[in-house]
């Protein structure tokens, strides 16, 4: 995936490099302008097994900052923030791949440098008793919860950065 | 042989006529015996579908993954520029104005739609309310709903958004709307059985052409649908994780 470039960031930001679960890695920008979720709006996205976006919703190319075209092919890591820890995710995709049902709070990073919270459902979608990818819908999450959930994060990425 | 074909029923009684003419319609555009059994709610329907009773329908987003998923159902075609979305209404000297404000043992007015309860609940979560913590009055159209609401006794209420447009300008005047849903991917959708066989393919033509002849036209405008459309199994499959999802 390609690093963020500095002509499609708004504001001042900080640099950062991330390493996803594949070993790869992508320099990332990021700034500290949130993008509020509208009341109502619903982020759907599919991905196959791979976690490769295979399907977004007019909502998800509004809040990412992306083109469709951007976002279709590419993994759905293209949205991770640094602030999230990687455990958090780890925990989705082991609940995922065991064919259950994922819930929780999620900052995304978005193509401008900027973020926007989300509560998010991920699941497994199934064909004949197997997995064949996976739907996530994002929306609005109840403030109090989000900021608990943002507590926690910071706390799990300080022990991450410590071990 | 007759076919069952029912509708999901959303709609507003005055439709009921313009569901007869289109049935009379599909039966001369394709040669096809076809009896319309309306039912009364959506439980009634339901227990028709599980007895296998049914060979077309046009169902809400809800039935129709349920339809697809477990009774093999085949999508044939979906109305054009008719997207179901849910909103949450209030009455005009109501204080509250947005979801936030919203407070435990919030009345709620809610009819038997699955679909938009579906989506009103979703609605209310960043408000952290959910079945557990609200006053649930259950009513068996959106115009009483919208009573309940009126008369003091709900304080909000879950809506089909299409079912606003029908509303009068003095109704419309003494509701506000709190909250609409932008999803953009969710709607009715004409399915068939595989009890119909190669006539399912008769029939999603005679859909997709409707619009062409005065005649068709002048039934689709009784049903307020511009035209049919066809619907891929790709954006079948992905109403119905969205559906499944919400759940």
């Amino acid at each position: 995936m390609e690093d963020m470039k500095p002509e499609h960031i708004v504001g001042e930001y900080k640099e950062y490099t991330l390493t996803y679960y594949d070993g790869t890695t992508r320099k990332v920008l990021v700034t500290d302008i949130e993008t509020p979720y509208p009341d109502g709006k619903l982020i759907v996205s599919t991905t196959d097994l791979n976690g490769i976006i295979t399907h977004a919703n007019q909502a998800f190319v509004d809040m990412s900052g992306y083109t469709r075209e951007e976002l279709i092919g590419q993994p759905h890591y293209i949205l991770r923030h640094p602030d999230m820890p990687k455990a958090a995710f780890r925990e989705m995709w082991e609940t995922i791949k065991s064919g259950k049902t994922w819930r929780g709070y999620i900052k995304n990073l978005r193509k401008d440098g900027g973020y926007y919270l989300v509560y998010a459902t991920v699941m497994p979608n199934f064909k004949n008793g197997k997995i064949v990818g996976y739907t996530s819908v994002r929306r609005k999450p109840s403030r109090r919860k989000m900021e608990e959930a943002l507590r926690r994060y910071a706390r799990m990425k300080a022990e991450e950065e410590n071990s | 042989m007759s076919f069952q074909f029912t509708v999901s029923p959303d709609f507003p009684p005055t439709r009921l006529p313009s569901w007869y003419l289109f049935n009379t319609w599909l039966q001369k555009s394709t040669g096809l015996s076809i009896h319309l059994e309306m039912f009364p709610d959506f439980e009634s329907q339901r227990e028709a579908i599980a007895k296998d009773k049914i060979d077309l329908i046009y169902a809400n987003p809800y039935d129709a993954a349920m339809l697809v998923r477990e009774k093999g159902f085949i999508p044939l075609a979906r109305p054009k520029d008719r997207l179901d979305e849910a909103v949450i209404l209030a009455s005009a000297d109501s204080p509250y104005t947005e979801v936030e404000e919203l407070k435990s043992g919030v009345r709620v007015a809610v009819t038997n739609d699955p679909a938009i309860n579906l989506l009103g609940m979703m609605m209310l979560e960043p408000a952290e309310l959910h079945s557990g913590n609200i006053e649930i009055i259950k009513v068996d159209s959106y115009q009483a709903a919208i009573r309940k609401v009126l008369q003091g006794e709900a304080d909000i209420a879950f809506l089909l958004k299409n079912s606003m447009m029908r509303l009068s300008k003095l109704v419309q005047s003494q509701l506000k709307t709190i909250v609409e849903s932008q999803i953009g991917d969710l709607y009715h959708t004409f399915l068939a059985s595989t009890t119909l066989g190669e006539h399912a393919e008769t029939i999603k033509k005679a859909l997709l052409d409707m619009h062409n002849s005065p005649k068709g036209r002048e039934v689709l405008e009784g049903l307020e649908i511009p035209a049919w459309e066809e619907i891929t199994p790709e954006e079948t499959d992905f109403m119905i994780n969205l559906i499944e999802a919400l759940k």
